[in-house]
């Protein structure tokens, strides 16, 4: 979608999605993009991950309900909010998926699913967007916005699914679930020496775990594998836009950039890009020579400004032609309704 | 606090911090003060893409092979710093190795049946990693290794890993290396951290959090904490431009008096930002502190490392 400012997407988006490294105010920005929405007079929910505990008071976050909770202000629209409880999103996702309650109970019960919401890399991401079709596609809300999880992986969200995916249809563990000769003979001598290995170093049970699970969750690939298609489907359509949240700082702005482009090879284009905490030029008079620390200061002060200016200007041809927006440093943190309304201004 | 002694108090140092808070440069000066004292310190990062190198005017990025990154550093031409990554997939391929499993592992790691093994048994990537700095903590050729930990949350569950799998582990050579990677962290003979923070709202939370935590589950040693990035005191920053300027013969425009004015307001505002979060931090922590400056450059490269270690050590000098 293409907009002239960032803010034209919360008014026309059905979902914006904030990407970005940690610690750039991707939170903050999302939820002032909801903000927005709701003045235009859009129903608009925030969907975040973990936000700083004063922001989530302001948004009524004080607990994980993970179902939205709506935010009182003075807007046309409506404004939700809510906090992504991965496990129990999970939760509702086999249970939706299930044949029967039993299924949904023994895959609930088993120890290794259990540990997955918490341990295998990928599923608060697929958990995150899983949500937000959730939200989107049955909600009834004309905007989501979402917070991508701090990851090492700038793309984990968008290929969680599959991997996630892949993992349940581990080849590896689904032919020891029918452990006949021809099939172990199809495991191969390699996987057998793995598993008594694994078995060896860290307890039999693990693998009894992970058999377990496998039988469970027998016949319900297909329908997780359709869900997974269809929020990757969503993900692509043209009324979702890619909003690149990041600081001027170099090592932002240099995983911003690798972000731009692993976007670009998954063929998705930034719609926007957020520079926050940009330093302020003070206008443009030469600094006076002879000042002493009012001198240095300024320059000091400008070097920093020219410096943002130079790492950011690859950065937004990188993601031309979509429109930058440059949130100066603010006074205060941003913890409260005023304080988004203050970001939203710059937005 | 004399420097050396500091350097020498525990063979590992683990540097911790959110992400964005310069944990990778506090390690870079940790390691480089230590080579100024004639000590050979080794780098290890195990996030796979910190900028470690840079800092010492190196621009590959950092590989499972040793390299040395500044060499002669201290008095008599001693001191080294040298620098390796560590991921848990390299751990994880070592440790297969060493279990004879060497042949196999990348096939079944590209087969999937790893992530099962790592879901079912959470922690065990941290524990091969954690596992191997033990092993370089006891044998290996450096006096001091300075692990730059995994940034946002994971500090604390990289930290505490060992002890729930050893817990939960009930035998086996997994449970033998979580106990011997408890063992490490909780002897402040060997192990200590270096929390990393800045002097801002949600880092200083962040911060007494983790120090808690650490302290609760992992009993570990905490070392002094490091204050990334507060601006210097400026004397003359509190004088009238005008005035100022006269003093000194200098003509000024307008357009330069409102520059100056506002910069020095812009400066004031987050200095006086700062000394507020500070102030909160030491009410809520009660730890040794020192303070590193804020450096006015686009990057650090060598040069401001260097700054940054002797600011450290000026640091650790006073308390």
């Amino acid at each position: 979608m293409s907009a002239f400012r960032v803010a034209d997407l919360a008014r026309e988006a059905a979902i914006v999605v904030c990407c970005g490294s940690g610690g750039v105010g991707k939170t903050t920005t999302a939820a002032a993009l909801a903000v927005e929405g709701a003045r235009a007079g859009r129903r608009a929910c925030v969907v975040t991950i973990d936000p700083a505990k004063r922001l989530a008071d302001a948004l009524g976050l004080e607990s994980l309900t993970n179902v939205p909770g709506r935010v009182v202000g003075p807007w046309d629209g409506e404004l939700w909010a809510l906090m992504l409880d991965t496990k129990s999103t999970f939760d509702d996702l086999v249970t939706r998926h299930a044949d029967t309650p039993e299924q949904a109970a023994a895959i609930l019960d088993n120890r290794l699913y259990r540990n997955m919401s918490g341990a295998l890399s990928g599923t608060q991401e697929y958990m995150a967007m899983e949500k937000l079709y959730e939200l989107s596609a049955e909600g009834g809300f004309d905007l989501v916005v979402v917070d991508t999880p701090p990851s090492r992986n700038a793309l984990d969200f968008l290929e969680a699914p599959r991997r996630l995916t892949r993992f349940l249809e581990n080849r590896v563990f689904r032919l020891l679930m029918t452990p006949t000769k021809a099939y172990f003979r199809a495991v191969g001598l390699a996987t057998q020496t793995f598993l008594r290995t694994v078995s060896k170093t860290v307890g039999a049970d693990v693998v009894a775990d992970a058999v377990t699970f496998f039988q469970s969750f027998e016949g319900m690939e297909q329908g997780f594998r359709e869900r997974a298609a269809a929020v990757d489907e969503l993900l692509r359509a043209p009324s979702t836009s890619f909003v690149l949240v990041t600081s001027p700082r170099p090592d932002s702005v240099q995983e911003a950039r690798f972000f731009a482009t692993k976007l670009a090879d998954a063929s998705i284009t930034v719609d926007g890009l957020i520079v926050n905490r940009v330093h302020p030029t003070f206008g443009d008079a030469p600094a006076p020579q002879g000042l002493g620390d009012l001198t240095r200061n300024l320059t000091e002060l400008r070097a920093l400004s020219s410096a943002d200016d130079r790492h950011l200007r690859g950065l937004a041809t990188l993601v031309a032609p979509a429109p930058v927006t440059r949130v100066p440093f603010l006074d205060e943190e941003v913890h409260d309704l005023a304080g988004l309304e203050r970001i939203r201004a710059y937005l | 606090m004399d420097v050396s002694q500091f350097c020498s108090s525990t063979r590992l140092i683990i540097v911790a911090g959110k992400g964005g808070v310069g944990k990778t440069t506090v390690t870079a000066a940790i390691a480089s003060m230590a080579a100024a004292e004639g000590l050979t310190s080794l780098i290890v990062e195990v996030d796979g893409k910190s900028g470690v190198g840079a800092m010492f005017g190196q621009a590959e990025p950092l590989t499972y092979d040793e390299v040395v990154l500044a060499d002669g550093c201290g008095p008599g031409g001693v001191g080294q710093v040298r620098a390796r990554a560590l991921t848990p997939d390299d751990a994880l391929v070592e440790y297969l190795y060493d279990h004879g499993m060497g042949r196999v592992s990348r096939r079944l790691a590209s087969s999937g049946a790893l992530d099962v093994v790592a879901t079912a048994v959470p922690g065990i990537k941290d524990i091969l990693v954690l596992g191997k700095v033990k092993q370089l903590e006891r044998e290996g050729p450096v006096d001091l290794v300075v692990l730059d930990a995994p940034a946002a949350g994971h500090a604390v569950t990289f930290l505490t890993s060992a002890r729930a799998l050893a817990d939960a582990a009930r035998a086996g050579p997994i449970r033998v290396q979580a106990e011997a990677v408890v063992e490490l962290l909780s002897d402040a003979r060997r192990c200590q951290v270096i929390l990393v923070t800045l002097p801002e709202e949600t880092p200083v939370n962040e911060v007494v959090e983790t120090a808690y935590r650490l302290e609760d589950t992992v009993g570990i040693k905490l070392g002094p904490l490091v204050v990334n990035g507060v601006y210097p005191q400026l004397a003359g920053l509190g004088e009238d431009p005008e005035s100022v300027a006269e003093r000194a013969g200098v003509d000024v425009t307008s357009g330069q008096v409102s520059a100056l004015r506002a910069a020095a307001d812009f400066r004031h505002r987050r200095q006086e930002l700062q000394q507020r979060q500070l102030e909160r931090l030491g009410e809520r922590l009660p730890l040794d502190r020192v303070e590193l400056p804020f450096l006015f450059t686009a990057e650090i490269g060598p040069p401001e490392t260097q700054v940054l270690a002797g600011a450290l050590a000026t640091g650790l000098r006073a308390l």
